[in-house]
């Protein structure tokens, strides 16, 4: 009982801390420079270098596995380390919907399919060599546009810190500014939707095969 | 060597086996790892800046390897006798246990508020603190003598860096998801037990089995990690993480109260919710590689219902973002301060249906009864988990029960408070000026994170007794529940609460009627089950067995 007591003092002290000095911490932290200006530090190049080196790892890994839910989580290692690359640039809406569309749905929907046809446990995915060097055509034209679009570039620091936009702000600008490719992509969205439920829907044919 | 029977078992007497090779290898891991602290040590001592701190948290990781090694060395060497002593001397470390933790929780909130301070009291002038500031500053204050200051500027100029921050709070992080699992696992036995008319552990560490969980972790340590012949063996080594890291990387963005969040996202809702989705990843994958149809089929029905529950959820979720107009945890949290009726859930009628719902498909994303087909026993073995054992297998349980906890703690946080006391708030006001018994009785009543962990850990408690009270449904009727009733009743509640905000006036007379009809309708509700609480431990004795009425307490 004694000992009950004295871990509700204890807890009650800091409790009382929390209630009273600690609440009034964000005000504190605006006032504070405690995040100092972080632009172009080592630290933040170090972050980059690593996750740009997971993202390309990965998904050079994906293309060179020869199992597809290796693959898939190949894909995960990229999308992810792509949505750390958005945290680090302070665009946290965007990588959190990264993650949530990319990695918590097609990618979960990728590996559900790929159980649905359950024969892949044993199955090697190599492509063909024509389907090879089609690819190949294409990786290298890209590469070099690319390149080409990089080095042509004149590269100057922003003069201004990034801005960092609230998600408040990015739903009033898609409903203002950006209204119409918005409401395009719901168009698109319900197109979908309707295709996926005509395709869904019981034929006639299988109703009555189902019937037999 | 002696035999080991079951009679020793009972007795707490553990495995008198020691296992050399294993002591061997840890001991030896943990000098390495030693060492390599002395040499970062060293190397800290003469660095600055940046390279300092890599070298600290270096250091700290190493030292902690180093730490942990050798206890699991003396742990598997002497696992007899650490068994008996625990058995011996449950209480006291329980208790050293609680109050050390407590301490290590407060320790860096007030390390932060230090720094924090010094900051403002310097003022504007750019860029980050540097050692030499921080103690002049200290000196400034007591003057504690220069080598002791200069230790103590050394050891708190890390703190003001982001990057320490978000280490600690993931250091934390572990400490209570830990916690959570273990007691959560202990509790659902207990739980079970009592509503099986049955006792649940009783023998471990002596006060009606707490110790259960400590035991069985040191148990799950010590298992031999098993990897079947015919699975995707990389695949199955990465999944139980793949599950665990997204249940643990969620706590960071989850405000225990106003200022205890690891990082005050403005996107901190969907951070969360995304979280829940990569969780799901790990399960699929682990039924997969596991290359066994149980398995398989656990994880197809996890995919399943997750993708289906994930809509309801969303769509719950929007209806009290509708009201609060932000996605920050902190900010809807901070909405609900001042007693039970400015709670979320009693806004209007659509957010107490939405508060409803949510939980409806938390229970099917946290894979819990009546909808945890992806487990189910009496099915499929243990569904996508039947070939994991050991630590891979108690990664599972510790995300299962972190997910339910973040579960009970969204639900919280949205729809009940957040982590503000039901009690008024004028009643603080009052304590919080008088006399110092009445300061900690403010302290305790009033105590942001003691309720917010007190709430979420009672939803924690609502699965367990749904669990063990309804039958699992079969994976069609999962299917209609969530498509063609919890969908559109979401979609109704959103609507609904859109047109409310739309329409009814704040503090109007059709909104004040609906939070009071709603305010008693959930105090109903609470003072009805706290009613049956102590009806049925008045009555304990006639709901139990006859094996049990001799173990209850009391008797």
């Amino acid at each position: 009982m004694a000992a009950a007591l004295v871990l509700l003092v204890l807890t009650a002290g800091p409790g009382a801390l929390a209630q009273g000095d600690l609440v009034s911490a964000p005000a504190a932290q605006a006032q504070a420079p405690p995040a100092p200006p972080q632009r172009g530090s080592t630290g933040e190049a170090l972050a980059f270098y690593v996750l740009a080196a997971i993202a390309a790892g990965s998904a050079l890994g994906c293309v060179a596995a020869t199992n597809i839910v290796r693959m898939a989580m190949c894909l995960l290692g990229t999308l992810g380390a792509v949505a750390l690359l958005y945290f680090l640039m302070a665009a946290n809406f965007l990588g959190v919907i990264q993650l949530i569309v990319y990695a918590g749905g097609t990618l979960i929907v990728i590996v559900f399919g790929v159980m649905l046809t359950s024969r892949a446990y044993g199955v090697r995915l190599r492509p063909r060599p024509s389907e090879a060097l089609a690819g190949l055509v294409v990786c290298a034209a890209l590469f070099v546009g690319l390149v080409t679009i990089l080095v042509r570039t004149t590269w100057k620091p922003a003069a201004t810190e990034p801005q960092v936009y609230e998600v408040a702000q990015i739903g009033s600008e898609l409903l203002s500014t950006y209204l119409v490719p918005f409401e395009l992509a719901s168009v698109l969205l319900l197109a979908v939707m309707i295709g996926a439920a005509y395709l869904a829907q019981p034929t006639a044919r299988s109703e009555s095969q189902r019937a037999k | 060597m002696a035999k080991f029977t079951a009679q020793d078992a009972l007795r707490g007497r553990w495995s008198p086996r020691a296992k050399p090779a294993a002591v061997g290898w840890f001991a030896g891991l943990g000098g390495l790892l030693a060492l390599a602290a002395l040499a970062l040590g060293f190397a800290a001592a003469r660095l600055a800046g940046l390279a300092y701190l890599l070298a600290l948290v270096g250091l700290l990781a190493v030292a902690l390897g180093a730490a942990t090694c050798w206890l699991a060395a003396l742990v598997i060497q002497f696992s007899a006798l650490v068994g008996r002593l625990l058995f011996r001397f449950a209480f006291p470390i329980f208790l050293i246990a609680l109050v050390g933790l407590i301490v290590i929780a407060w320790v860096p909130a007030l390390l932060y508020h230090v720094v924090d301070q010094i900051a403002v009291d310097r003022g504007q002038s750019g860029g980050a603190l540097t050692v030499a500031e921080i103690q002049a500053h200290l000196e400034r204050g007591g003057n504690p003598g220069t080598r002791l200051s200069a230790a103590a500027a050394y050891a708190l100029w890390p703190l003001q860096f982001r990057l320490m921050r978000d280490l600690l709070a993931m250091l934390g992080a572990v400490a209570f998801v830990s916690l959570v699992a273990m007691f959560g696992i202990w509790w659902e036995r207990k739980v079970a037990g009592r509503i099986q008319s049955r006792l649940g552990p009783m023998r471990v560490g002596g006060w009606h089995g707490w110790a259960q969980s400590l035991a069985d972790g040191l148990k799950l340590l010590q298992k031999e990690d098993i990897f079947l012949g015919g699975a995707d063996r990389p695949l199955f080594k990465l999944a139980p993480y793949v599950a665990f890291v997204p249940a643990l990387t969620l706590f960071l963005a989850l405000p225990f109260s106003a200022a205890w969040v690891g990082r005050d996202l403005d996107v901190g809702l969907i951070f969360v919710l995304a979280m829940f989705g990569v969780g799901v990843l790990g399960v699929l994958i682990a039924g997969w590689a596991s290359n066994n149809k149980w398995s398989m089929l656990g994880a197809m029905r996890e995919a399943c219902q997750m993708i289906s529950y994930e809509i309801p959820l969303g769509f719950s979720l929007l209806v009290p973002i509708v009201t609060a107009g932000t996605l920050r945890l902190t900010t809807i949290g901070e909405m609900q301060a001042g007693g039970f009726h400015t709670w979320l859930a009693f806004a209007n009628p659509f957010t107490f249906a939405a508060a409803v719902i949510f939980f409806v498909a938390t229970l099917a994303s946290c894979k819990r009864a009546p909808f945890d087909l992806p487990e189910a026993e009496s099915e499929l073995v243990a569904g996508y988990h039947t070939e994991y054992s050991g630590f891979r297998w108690a990664l599972f349980f510790f995300a299962e029960y972190a997910e339910m906890f973040a579960a009970g703690a969204l639900a919280t946080i949205l729809f009940c408070g957040a982590w503000y006391s039901p009690l008024p708030a004028s009643w603080g006001t009052g304590l919080a000026r008088g006399p110092v018994w009445q300061q900690a009785l403010h302290g305790i009543l009033f105590s942001g994170p003691l309720w917010f962990v007190f709430k979420s850990l009672f939803f924690v408690y609502v699965q367990i007794w749904l669990r063990w009270t309804l039958p699992r449904i079969r994976l069609d009727q999962v299917m209609y529940a969530c498509v063609q009733v919890l969908l559109p009743l979401t979609m109704l509640a959103l609507l609904g609460n859109t047109v409310w905000e739309l329409l009814v006036r704040d503090g109007g007379a059709v909104a004040l009627v609906a939070n009071v009809v709603l305010t008693l309708v959930g105090a109903a509700a609470v003072i009805g089950m706290i009613g049956i609480i102590v009806y049925a431990f008045a009555n304990r004795r006639k709901l139990v067995g006859t094996l049990a009425i001799e173990h209850l307490p009391g008797s």
